[in-house]
């Protein structure tokens, strides 16, 4: 394990840690609440957030988070209260969020290489200020996303029962939004924008294949992300890939194990019972 | 005691259009009151006004004494709302689904006391499904899921249901488990208000019978005084779905 040597392959590792862990944890959530590629969005809206940080020379990690939390909030809003446009208006955000940050990252002067670092993950990148604030920003989800798991759970199971219950039900759909907007910044650096989405709902529909249980398909779907973050950075730095579409394909390597697996144990089962079936015959 | 409901006058306009006109509603304390009437009536809109879901456009509405503004004590109020989504995007199983029904006991962080377990075990048991606590909704028909979330309902253990069509596409046998259920609890004091399009097994539990037309309340009095094959038929007349007359031949002992 030499890679552990390199100081850079260190903090890619510990980033990957909160990556694979956060994105599921609120992936969960989205899932549940029918809103998969909500992630999706708040990537492309991020992107426009980074570029801003690459033009003014603030740290992009902080621009994206506070532009890709205002998205969150303003598809939120659209989901409450928008009637049948919300739809278009919500392509409209996620669109707008892709040209503005292509537009502003080529007025920055800065190269597409840059952009690809951004849209599908580098970790050469991540500095030891990236590493704090991704650290503080993941162990924030991890600690809501579990911690309030119960009205979580409650809102996104049944959105009107959960509001009859006394439960602030509008202020939670924020809440979910904001904090899947953080997630994408915290997974920024090692997935990228562009593939983040894909780490909070492909661990998700895997647990899936395995579990009966909410609570178990949280905790399966968080040990699933951290083993494709993890081990897609390692060997993304040894076969030399882009660690985002490495991470992203060992996710749905898992995915299509766990739903073969599940199909041929049904099938065993099945003709199984069909021999006690004749035996009883 | 104050009366669990208590709606004075209220409209409501949905999307502009007038649904509400000038409604009255009251259940008192220990009460079973049905909600009838055609689709489209109003019935459902008053039931989803009542509980907050819906704004007002005018009038008044009392839980438990309190202006729905400025009521929190949600605890009390056992809520069942129409066709559900039981099935999110990920699995749950019934004990996660009814443990939710805690959720206005609870604080906002903690764990689960003693006691929320002891309370969502006794409602899973009420609703006959204690053999299936750890059964994923989704393996579980359109009746008994009906079942759970009236198990989520009684979890807080509230002084008053309100159930919007809980019956609705729901068979015979679970119908008939949902009256038992139903009358045990009327039976112990707590109010109901239940929305129906029909009233099958329920019809003797209920004290009052609400009519709504149009939305406005058509009629308001004892079931005995609803010349049944006048108003459910008509009902009927109105709905999208072929009259069912074998369910309006409910003579009940207690008529």
């Amino acid at each position: 394990m030499d890679l552990l040597n390199y100081e850079f392959m260190q903090r890619a590792l510990i980033a990957a840690v909160f990556t694979g862990l956060t994105a599921p944890a609120i992936g969960t959530f989205l899932v549940q609440r029918r809103l998969a590629l909500l992630g999706d969005g708040i990537g492309h809206v991020a992107l426009t957030g980074v570029a801003l940080g690459l033009l003014t020379g603030i740290a992009p990690l902080i621009t994206a988070v506070l532009i890709a939390s205002a998205g969150a909030i303003v598809i939120e809003l659209l989901r409450m209260y928008g009637r049948t446009s919300a739809d278009v208006a919500l392509a409209m955000l996620f669109y707008g969020g892709i040209a503005g940050g292509v537009l502003l990252i080529n007025l920055a002067d800065e190269s597409a290489s840059t952009l690809n670092r951004y849209l599908f993950g580098a970790i050469t990148t991540v500095s030891v200020a990236d590493l704090w604030l991704v650290a503080i920003l993941g162990a924030i989800v991890l600690l809501l996303t579990i911690g309030l798991s119960p009205q979580l759970f409650a809102v996104c199971q049944d959105e009107e029962h959960a509001r009859v219950s006394g439960v602030p039900v509008r202020l939670y759909g924020l809440l979910i939004a904001v904090l899947a907007a953080v997630t994408i910044t915290v997974a920024m650096r090692t997935v990228g924008l562009l593939l983040v989405s894909a780490l909070m709902v492909v661990p998700v529909a895997t647990a899936q294949q395995l579990t009966r249980s909410f609570r178990a398909t949280h905790l399966v779907a968080m040990v699933l992300g951290l083993l494709a973050a993890v081990l897609g950075v390692v060997a993304s730095y040894e076969v030399d890939t882009p660690p985002g579409p490495t991470i992203v394909m060992l996710a749905l390597l898992a995915f299509g194990v766990a739903v073969l697996g599940r199909v041929l144990l049904a099938a065993v089962r099945r003709t199984r019972r069909g021999i006690d079936f004749v035996q009883e015959d | 005691m104050t009366s669990p409901i208590a709606v004075r006058g209220i409209d409501v306009d949905l999307a502009g259009r007038p649904v509400l006109r000038q409604v009255d509603l009251d259940v008192a304390p220990g009460e079973f009151v049905a909600l009838l009437g055609a689709n489209g009536s109003g019935k459902s809109t008053l039931v989803r006004a009542t509980v907050g879901l819906v704004p007002t456009a005018a009038g008044s509405i009392q839980l438990f004494g309190t202006p729905l503004a400025r009521f929190r004590d949600w605890r009390r109020v056992g809520y069942m709302p129409q066709r559900s989504s039981a099935v999110a995007g990920v699995p749950a199983t019934v004990r996660e689904v009814v443990t939710s029904g805690r959720l206005a006991r609870r604080p906002v962080v903690g764990f689960r006391t003693r006691a929320d377990r002891v309370a969502v075990d006794e409602a899973i048991e009420r609703i006959g499904l204690a053999h299936r606590h750890d059964s994923p909704m989704t393996e579980l028909s359109g009746g008994q899921q009906q079942r759970v979330l009236i198990a989520r309902a009684l979890a807080s253990q509230p002084d008053l249901i309100v159930m919007d069509e809980p019956t609705a596409g729901v068979d015979h046998e679970n119908t008939e488990i949902l009256a038992a259920v139903l009358g045990g609890l009327a039976s112990e004091g707590t109010s109901v208000l239940l929305v129906a399009h029909e009233l099958g097994p329920m019809r003797p539990l209920i004290d009052r019978a609400v009519v709504m037309r149009a939305g406005r309340v058509e009629h308001d009095g004892p079931v005995a005084d609803l010349r049944t094959d006048d108003h459910e038929a008509h009902a009927h007349l109105h709905s999208s779905q072929p009259p069912q007359h074998d369910s309006l031949s409910g003579e009940g002992p207690w008529r």
